[in-house]
């Protein structure tokens, strides 16, 4: 008896900072419609915050506990908002999901260049001091976080009832503008709500970190654990929300209480709350589709068919050339750059196309490659039968949210990396713990392809047909569907449109492609692991792909190649290892607005160049024609155009230049 | 039998009813009118035949059948389309690719591979914006775009055709045309209900006229009696005739909470 009850105060505690950490991820998602992926990301940095005032500053631990609650925290959230959220939440969804995905990659790569990894403590609150329950031994530590959570209950309840502001809260969840209408300030609201969201994820944070640890990542997913516990109150509900979340701390402790150490569901325990999460999600109503967004995004210019076909023509030449001088350790960089240039173009039509985000794109790589593997099938068969696999199980994740919209179908899809993460890719039907899978190179119609430089030819040939293929696809009627249902679904369902079966089929094939990336990329590399595939460098991926232009097939080579230089880039300065991150994240926080990305501006240079520079070009250069015809003389009186003296010739010459 | 009948439809969104106990009818063959001061809830109405919001209670039958319950893209492909307030279009492209997609979706999966069903030019000379066809549905001016709504319906040959505010952005001229082109859809047998605020129009083209107040029919009937009805005209002709006027908070009641709010603003 003694036990259920030990492991019911254990949940009860984690429950408790689950609690508080969803009530202000809920908290800032009602108010401003901005879903902080970065959530537990801002706990981790607060909590390493305080270990940094009270551990190795010495400050006495309530001044930095004031320090990082009352102070650095609210500051963080307020300077968060005015700065990089605002006005995120009338925009498209997958916006705010990359900007806040961004922030998420930024804050990793932030804490460990300031902190770099070392063993690092955090005593919990009065260690010494505890209490008898019957044969249970309850830590001063988890009787406070329990309290605080009631306490942050309490006080939440009275802001959002009791005060005029928290009126101005609930009326902005309603409608921003009217607010403003009748005197309120959004904005103001806006920042006051993120103030204490972030306040409070610090709390969690510091709460759970003398349990599970100072960590750069274990405290980040906490985000997950929050929002598995908001979406039992719909990510609305305050009440729901800490019943989700006592609810899944009991849960979890009961599962690490009763659930076998060894065996298949040994890795359970740790996935509990993606479980959870499904589960929730699962039994969800059907969204309603909301009408009145914003729509119409400039995409990059669509190139024809034949300029396409010459483009791909002078990478293969490219990649030919440097694949015949190239040293074979090079080449499997340029191997693993096609990799990722082919997992990308999956982004491409998941989210350039499509408008909706994955953030476990390289998870359904890794089903391919673990296929690709496994069936041991080294030719096109086995290949394509990888792929189809891979989209088997994209279409199995957005299964679930078939009714939802897409902010539940892409944190399904982080709930989902978790899952593999954890349960599937480390099992030992499959990569197994810290193991590894051998996988020989691919062979064609019987002729294997065995030199390095010969294998990325061939997948530099996939990258272009893949290109190929979806720049046919986005020309046809599949392609303006697409474009259509990210422009406007209420329009699209009231045309006649089932978009559920759609979105399903959209995923599959998107996981499908990343899936085929993924089984030539164990073919390239011969031995492949679960930690190729992790669900964290499926953020960076996607970051890249923003930043360089999710919305075009060059975008997906120029990120392809960022992407594999990235770990090149840390290797060379490990110390700069973390600034990496925190550059690329917060250079998507800046770009994630224009998903055309870095590629269509390097198009847009030479238009750009152009119109700003053309016309001083043309009066230089005599034989480019003229904006407009100057009268007779100013042309004489001109000293830098001496030759133009007699018209005929310049008209010819403008006529030629034209 | 009426080819839509909306019966005892209520709408509440957390305390304030924002259709009450609504019943009224769209016939084929003619143009029915819906309207009423904003908030009235009239969008919602749209909503609730449509499919885009639940019914608290009370039915939407088509053509003598239940269609509560069925999915918005279903009772699309039963023939009910419908425009929007504030605009619905594909932004991102061309005025030709928002009527293709539409053609698209009514020839459905399987009949993409048979030859086009409804001539996309066509569509567009019909609703008078064929000059329009290369330019990118996001640069287009509201009245052509409202156009373009109509004919995207179009291309799926609905029976009823659901016109929110058609003829806002429209100058004097264009709206005469437009008129006319609503007649002649209503001859092939269509059903339009229409919620318009130019009362102009409304009056000239309707033939039967619904009007809501506080998400309640407070009067049905032809043009004529409507307008002599002293319950109207308190409830909104009697304000003013133009309901653009400033005496009201004239805010396109897009988002139904939207609606809720102005109606407690409207009545203070």
């Amino acid at each position: 008896m003694s036990s259920i009850l030990s492991f019911t105060i254990l949940g009860l505690f984690t429950g408790a900072a689950y609690a508080i950490a969803a009530s202000g991820l809920v908290l800032t998602y009602t108010t401003t419609r901005v879903f902080n992926i970065a959530h537990g990301a801002f706990g981790m940095v607060m909590a390493f915050t305080f270990w940094d005032f009270s551990q190795r500053q010495g400050m006495p631990t309530w001044l930095a506990l004031f320090l990082v609650l009352g102070v650095v925290a609210p500051g963080t959230g307020y300077l968060v908002q005015r700065f990089v959220t605002r006005g995120l939440g009338e925009g498209p969804v997958s916006v705010s999901l990359v900007v806040t995905v961004g922030l998420f990659v930024g804050l990793i790569g932030v804490a460990q260049y300031i902190w770099p990894p070392a063993p690092r403590t955090v005593p919990p609150f009065l260690p010494e001091s505890g209490l008898e329950i019957g044969n249970t031994y309850v830590t001063a530590h988890q009787i406070i976080t329990i309290a605080l959570s009631m306490v942050v209950a309490g006080l939440l309840y009275l802001l959002l009832n009791r005060t005029r502001i928290g009126t101005a809260m609930r009326a902005s969840v309603d409608n921003p503008v009217l607010l403003r209408l009748f005197g309120g300030n959004p904005d103001r609201v806006a920042s006051l709500s993120w103030a204490i969201g972030i306040s409070l994820a610090a709390l969690a944070g510091i709460l759970l970190t003398p349990v599970i640890g100072l960590s750069y990542y274990d405290l980040t997913l906490l985000v997950i654990n929050a929002y598995a516990a908001a979406m039992l109150g719909r990510l609305k509900s305050l009440p729901l929300t800490f019943v989700g979340a006592m609810g899944l701390g009991i849960l979890q402790s009961f599962a690490v209480a009763y659930l076998p150490t060894e065996g298949a569901l040994s890795g359970l325990r740790a996935v509990v709350p993606a479980l959870f999460l499904f589960v929730v999600i699962i039994a969800m109503p059907q969204a309603q589709l909301r009408i009145g967004q914003v729509k119409g995004i400039v995409s990059a210019p669509l190139p024809s068919f034949t300029k396409s076909l010459s483009w791909g023509a002078v990478l293969l030449v490219a990649v030919a050339l440097i694949a015949g001088v190239m040293s074979d350790a090079n080449l499997l960089l340029v191997g693993t750059a096609a990799t990722y240039a082919m997992v990308m173009l999956s982004l491409v039509l998941l989210t350039g196309y499509g408008g909706h985000v994955s953030l476990a794109q390289f998870t359904f790589a890794g089903v391919g490659a673990l296929a690709y593997a496994k069936l041991d099938e080294p030719n096109l068969y086995g290949l394509f039968l990888s792929a189809v696999i891979a989209a088997a199980v994209g279409a199995l994740v957005a299964l679930p949210v078939l009714r939802l919209t897409g902010l539940y179908l892409a944190l399904s899809t982080l709930a989902f990396g978790v899952l593999m993460d954890k349960m599937v890719f480390q099992a030992d039907f499959a990569f197994g713990f810290n193991g590894t899978l051998q996988a020989e190179r691919l062979s064609i119609l019987g002729h294997s392809i065995t030199s390095t430089s010969g294998y990325v030819v061939v997948m530099a040939v996939f990258f272009v047909l893949m290109a190929l293929a979806l720049l046919l696809l986005r020309r046809g009627v599949l392609g303006r569907l697409l474009i259509a249902m990210r422009d406007s679904p209420a329009a699209c369902g009231t045309l006649g449109l089932d978009m559920r079966w759609f979105r399903v089929g959209l995923f599959g094939l998107s996981a499908g492609m990343a899936g085929l990336a993924g089984g030539l990329f164990a073919g390239l590399r011969g031995t492949i692991g679960a930690a190729d595939f992790q669900l964290f460098n499926s953020l960076p991926l996607l970051l890249l792909a923003v930043v360089c232009g999710v919305t075009s097939v060059s975008g997906a080579a120029l990120g392809g190649i960022g992407l594999m230089l990235l770990p090149v880039l840390q290797s060379s300065r490990p110390e700069l290892a973390g600034l990496v991150f925190a550059v690329l994240g917060f250079g998507a926080v800046a770009l994630g607005r224009d998903p055309n990305g870095l590629a269509n501006l390097a198009f847009g240079i030479g238009r750009r160049l152009d119109k700003r520079f053309g016309d001083r070009v043309r009066r230089a250069v005599p034989v480019l024609p003229l904006p407009r015809p100057r009268a007779e003389d100013d042309v004489v009186l001109d000293p830098e155009v001496p030759l133009l003296t007699d018209p005929q010739p310049r008209e010819e010459a403008a006529h030629v230049a034209s | 039998m009426s080819l839509l009948e909306v019966d005892d439809v209520v709408v509440q969104f957390g305390g304030v009813t924002a259709v009450d106990h609504a019943s009224f009818v769209a016939e084929a063959g003619r143009i029915t009118g819906l309207i009423g001061p904003n908030g009235a809830g009239k969008t919602t109405c749209f909503n609730v035949i449509s499919g885009l919001q639940k019914p608290n209670q009370g039915k939407v039958r088509f053509e003598g059948r239940a269609i509560t319950r069925l999915p918005v893209h279903r009772r699309s492909r039963r023939g009910i389309a419908r425009t929007f307030q504030r605009l619905e279009a594909f932004g991102s492209l061309s005025v030709r690719d928002n009527v293709r997609v539409a053609r698209d979706i009514h020839r459905g999966m399987v009949g993409l591979v048979r030859p086009a069903s409804a001539d996309v030019d066509g569509l567009l000379e019909r609703v008078g914006i064929a000059a329009y066809a290369a330019e990118r549905a996001d640069s287009i001016p509201t009245g052509v775009a409202r156009l373009l709504e109509l004919a995207r319906c179009l291309a799926g040959d609905p029976r009823l055709l659901l016109l929110d505010e058609p003829s806002s952005g429209l100058d004097e001229s264009e709206t005469d045309e437009f008129g006319e082109l609503l007649a002649r859809l209503a001859a092939e047998g269509r059903a339009i209900l229409m919620v318009e605020h130019d009362m102009d129009l409304v009056m000239s083209v309707c033939d039967d006229i619904h009007v809501l107040d506080f998400g309640a029919v407070i009067a049905s009937g032809p043009p004529a009696e409507i307008r002599s009805n002293p319950q109207v005209q308190q409830a909104y002709l009697g304000y003013s005739d133009e309901p653009d006027d400033q005496t009201r908070l004239d805010i396109p009641a897009v988002e139904l909470t939207q609606e809720i709010r102005l109606e407690g603003a409207w009545t203070s």
